[in-house]
């Protein structure tokens, strides 16, 4: 029993190191979502001017829908190479259950593209004006809601990593099903500017991540047996 | 009855155009749908008679052993 | 005990009981539409409120019921479709994604032309036409999805699994664009009617309902009928059914 375990956790962690691994090679690719990010909300203020209570009033949709757009970009890469040269078929004939094993590569995925719009999210909140406190709302909404858009965007590239035209398809797919995220979160900013408390918010996306982590590697995996068969 | 006359009937009680037009789209959505799917039925059934009127010409091609 | 099911399992005969079951959809269909329509349009008084453009009611509200009830029976064919791998499921979902997409967007319209006079806008972001937006784009995704593939197979089994990614979601969507709205409460206070309508107007609607839940029905069959063919074609008894056709129409 114990051995089973260990060896479950070591595949994990064997997965995530060697997805790290790959995209440290390929260095640059790693930034180019988190520069898009930056400079989506770079836009805003360029667009609509530099009022600070009109920015701060609008911000949280601005780096929410900024980040759901990065997140988008981000995916195709998620499954796309090990399609390609064919370690998507060695990760289902491995012992391993697949869900269990798709689920590391989404984390490891996460760690490369929602943390490090974690990490920049200060520098934007300063562009737009955001005091402490939203700013600690939005730190905590991105926390939670980055690995469920991971989670979601794993299922909508698993469905269409075979297709040539994947791509456009994949936002088709899965922004409408982020729309809770999106409006649970920018609630939950917008009770903070207020002083409000937004705990039960962040609980709800809590829930929605625990679901997404429980319910998304089994869609995930049947996905990508659709796809490579 | 709730109208007196067609030209009441029509008017709707001064909403006529947003009912008439609700209705209207919504039936010819509809009809849409309809033709598209009888439409559909045909033509795949006509592909098919087409497949076996060529798959019996080249039989029919084969058999005939004076050619070339 | 399912042994009787076991013949339906095969292609050949589930097309045959769908056409058994079409000509009644079709006739309850039409008979239902005609009470519904003329009942609804000429008898059902004008509300005291809402004068005559109430009567969108009649379209608006059974088609966004159906456009659920589509989503509903995609729901459970996916399920089965995955779980017991059973192909006519699949078939099922493809067969109504494009139905639900056409009532929905029937719902969507109807509720902006009813919105333009009571509101004075043809779009508010009401709640329910918001979730009818949303709902919509999930339709849409699931027929891109299912055209994108080219092996109809794969495209359906690809289709359920959005389809049961979606009903999760569906309901979390929903309440989170209620409470969304009721946040962001604009001038929107919802007309659209609560259950306390009088009685000679709900009996329209009530018919109105079993309407589009009969053209819901006959066109599923209709479609479902279609995928069978399309992935049968090579089938003898498909293309029996072709020689036939061509006989009865007499041309080629």
């Amino acid at each position: 029993m114990k051995t089973m375990f260990r060896a479950l956790f070591s595949a994990f962690f064997q997965v995530v190191a060697k997805e790290l691994q790959g995209a440290f090679r390929h260095g640059s690719d790693i930034l180019n979502p988190v520069w898009f990010f930056i400079i989506v909300v770079t836009l805003f203020p360029l667009g609509i001017g530099t009022d600070p209570a009109l920015l701060e009033r609008i911000a949280p949709g601005i780096i929410w829908v900024a980040a759901l757009l990065a997140a988008l970009l981000s995916f195709e890469r998620l499954f796309k190479d090990d399609f390609i040269d064919g370690s998507l078929e060695q990760l289902m004939l491995s012992p391993f259950p697949l869900a269990w094993l798709v689920s590391a590569k989404v984390f490891a995925h996460w760690l490369l593209t929602g943390l490090p719009l974690l990490l920049v999210s200060p520098l934007l909140a300063t562009f737009l004006s955001l005091d402490i406190d939203t700013y600690i709302a939005l730190f905590l909404t991105l926390l939670i809601g980055t690995p469920i858009l991971s989670l979601f965007g794993a299922i909508g590239v698993a469905l269409t990593v075979g297709l040539r035209k994947g791509g456009i398809l994949l936002s088709l797919i899965m922004l409408p099903l982020s729309i809770p995220i999106l409006i649970f979160s920018t609630m939950a900013i917008d009770a903070a500017s207020y002083g409000q408390s937004y705990i039960g918010l962040l609980a709800l996306l809590g829930a929605m991540l625990i679901t997404a982590i429980i319910l998304a590697p089994f869609a995930i995996a049947a996905s990508l047996r659709v796809s490579v068969s | 009855m709730a109208f007196n006359s067609l030209a009441d009937f029509f008017a709707m009680g001064g909403y006529g155009f947003y009912v008439w037009l609700s209705y209207g789209i919504s039936f010819l959505v509809l009809a849409v749908l309809i033709i598209n799917t009888l439409t559909k039925r045909k033509k795949i059934l006509k592909t098919v008679t087409q497949r076996i009127a060529r798959e019996e010409r080249i039989k029919k091609a084969k058999n005939r052993k004076d050619t070339l | 005990m399912w042994k009787w099911l076991h013949p339906y399992a095969k292609p050949e005969k589930s097309y045959q009981l769908a056409g058994k079951l079409l000509p009644w959809f079709v006739v309850l269909t039409v008979i239902t539409f005609i009470i519904g329509l003329l009942w609804g349009l000429l008898f059902a008084p004008a509300d005291y409120q809402q004068g005559d453009s109430f009567r969108i009611i009649y379209i608006h509200v059974p088609a966004a019921m159906m456009a659920m009830g589509a989503y509903s029976s995609m729901a459970i064919a996916a399920f089965v479709a995955l779980v017991w791998q059973i192909r006519l499921a699949e078939m099922t979902v493809a067969a109504t994604a494009p139905i639900g997409a056409v009532f929905t967007f029937i719902a969507l319209f109807t509720g902006a032309a009813w919105g333009k006079p009571m509101w004075g806008a043809w779009w508010v972001w009401d709640a329910r036409l918001t979730s009818e937006l949303i709902l919509l784009f999930v339709y849409l995704g699931i027929i891109a999805l299912y055209n994108a593939f080219s092996d109809k197979v794969l495209a359906g089994r690809a289709a359920s699994i959005l389809t049961l990614v979606g009903v999760i979601n569906l309901p979390v969507i929903h309440y989170s664009v209620v409470w969304w709205n009721t946040l962001h409460q604009g001038p929107t206070i919802s007309k659209f009617g609560k259950p306390s309508m009088a009685v000679e107007m709900l009996w329209p609607l009530l018919i109105m309902i079993a309407a589009f839940a009969t053209l819901l029905g006959a066109l599923i069959l209709m479609r479902f009928r279609n995928e069978i063919l399309t992935r049968e074609s090579h089938r003898p008894w498909v293309r029996q059914l072709a020689l036939n056709n061509v006989k009865i129409t007499g041309k080629n």
